[in-house]
């Protein structure tokens, strides 16, 4: 236990000593993306009735952040302790998959609700949007970015250079997070896009975390909690399979 | 009594490579053991399969007993490795790495053993300092820290003095000879065949994936027999001498002999030739000679 606790500790001590990068870059990342979508939209737009278009995107913008930001602790503090080899200082102690596997996906889960948290803080002075039901909101944030930490190990273990794991992130991350509603509500687009949006997890953990703010969804909360639940499951399997192959680990 | 390290019948490829082919090697408790062989014997990949690094194809490898495979946890907890690369982690200072290992490894509040540790390698000044900022020389010095951090009865060093200057390598081996005093068993590999010869009691040399020699350091030496003569002659070596020369640097020969009586035989020819000698040196056969006999130079 002491191993597994002691590589979640390292990781998180990592996070803290480079916040800059790690926690108030996103932060500001976010604010700049609220400022000039609200400026544009604000007057144009109204998703749902009775809510401000600013205050719709801030839980779109939170959890985007936390999603990034979980993929991109995993991933890249295993692509940089692979490329510097000091990856070898875990893989030579006596830490089991599942224990590497806990501690990397638990200090993704922490940045990404540390960056959520701060985007929401800094996002309540444009606009306060309700808060009707906080536990989906705690809920869809933990096992959305458990999800992403996962496949931010997946892709952390897979990618041989940053240039790969950027791949990964600017074709597969990036894209299904900008397409999963965190702008708009999936009933503005046609029919086409709106049954394709349907095939993207993503979209799952927007809607179920936009809904425990308004209490309103594109599609029920129960159900995006089950998609989100078993795509975790999924990511879960595959990464600790992955694991305790040795895959790329252990040549 | 449990050996230290017990391989048997150890395969392993890389591609078409059979980079272990075979390799039976038993280490008892306490021994003071060198691993020697040529780059690309196979050395390293031992070692990476003896710390869990890569998984063997065939065979089994256990430390004091416990399987490197099925019972990983407990072999790897017995086992400290010095890995040959130079690596760190850029985020942390010396302290910190230390105690972030010794977490990995299960240990609370280990800073007394880190305490002692930093201090017969020389490291207590730059207990805070951050990885980054060490030289080469400071970096080696916390790998054989880290790898020492939970005390383990088997210390694995590969390569570890590879760069590193003199002082850091005498400090260096007397502490680690003073753990092997203390029972701790160590496999050492290294370039550097006088430190081996220094050093290892027994050793084993590897050859395109094979054990070619394991025998005690004495008796690897003794196979040699002969001895050699370094001369400075006032003239060119006699043809009739030509068989027993290995290298010649300007008006300096060294001859291999088959036995000290041949001495006299060498020098009657060189009288009879004309030739004077000017400076001689008798030399012992050295582990490098046995080394290049084995590997077949």
């Amino acid at each position: 236990m002491l191993s597994f606790y002691t590589l979640f500790y390292k990781e998180s001590l990592r996070v803290k000593k480079v916040a800059f990068q790690t926690l108030l870059s996103p932060i500001l990342t976010s604010l700049l993306y609220l400022l000039i979508f609200s400026h544009v939209l604000e007057q144009h737009v109204e998703v749902y009735p009775g809510v401000h278009y600013t205050a719709f995107l801030i839980p779109g913008l939170v959890m985007m952040s936390v999603l990034q930001n979980a993929f991109a602790n995993s991933s890249s503090s295993l692509i940089q302790s692979k490329i510097t080899g000091n990856i070898v200082f875990v893989l030579l102690a006596p830490i089991s998959y599942l224990e590497f596997f806990a501690a990397y996906v638990l200090a993704s889960v922490v940045r990404g609700l540390v960056v959520g948290v701060g985007v929401y803080l800094s996002a309540l002075w444009f606009a306060q949007p309700p808060l009707q039901s906080p536990l989906w909101i705690v809920m869809f944030a933990v096992l959305g970015s458990a999800l992403l930490g996962s496949m931010g190990v997946i892709a952390g273990i897979w990618a041989e250079k940053f240039d790969q794991l950027a791949g990964f992130q600017n074709f597969i991350i990036m894209p299904l997070t900008f397409l999963s509603g965190v702008f708009y509500s999936i009933h503005s687009l046609p029919d086409f896009w709106q049954s394709l949006s349907r095939f993207n997890p993503f979209f799952y953990m927007i809607d179920g975390f936009r809904y425990g703010f308004f209490g309103v969804s594109d599609i029920s909360p129960w159900f995006s909690l089950a998609v989100v639940g078993g795509c975790l499951l999924l990511m879960t399997g595959l990464t600790l399979a992955m694991l305790r192959s040795g895959y790329k680990l252990r040549g | 009594m449990l050996l230290a390290v017990d391989a048997r019948q150890v395969h392993k490829h890389y591609g078409s490579l059979h980079a272990l082919d075979g390799v039976d090697l038993r280490i008892e408790q306490g021994e003071f053991f060198g691993l020697l062989g040529p780059n690309g014997a196979g050395k390293t990949t031992l070692i990476n399969l003896l710390a869990g690094l890569a998984l063997p194809d065939g065979g089994q490898l256990s430390v004091l007993g416990h399987d490197v495979v099925t019972q990983y946890r407990d072999s790897r907890r017995l086992l400290g490795v010095v890995p040959q690369e130079l690596v760190f982690d850029p985020f942390f200072s010396v302290r910190e790495t230390l105690r972030l290992q010794s977490g990995y490894f299960g240990i609370r509040d280990n800073d007394a053993w880190i305490d002692e540790v930093m201090h017969h390698l020389d490291l207590t000044d730059k207990a805070n300092t951050n990885m980054r900022k060490l030289s080469g020389g400071m970096k080696r010095r916390v790998l054989v820290a880290q790898a020492l951090v939970h005390k383990p009865p088997v210390i694995v060093l590969d390569e570890p003095t590879a760069g590193v200057d003199v002082e850091l390598r005498q400090s260096m081996w007397r502490f680690i000879q003073q753990l092997n005093r203390d029972g701790h068993t160590v496999l050492l590999t290294t370039h550097y065949l006088d430190e081996a010869e220094a050093l290892c009691g027994r050793i084993a040399m590897l050859k395109r994936g094979q054990v070619v020699a394991l025998d005690s350091t004495q008796n690897l030496l003794s196979s040699i027999g002969g001895c050699r003569v370094r001369l400075k002659l006032s003239g060119e070596l006699p043809s009739i001498l030509s068989p027993q020369l290995v290298e010649k640097i300007d008006q300096e020969y060294l001859l291999a002999l088959p036995s000290y009586q041949a001495l006299e035989t060498v020098l009657a020819q060189l009288r009879e030739a004309g030739v004077a000698v000017q400076e001689m040196k008798l030399q012992q056969p050295d582990l490098e000679d046995v080394f290049l006999k084995v590997m077949g130079h």
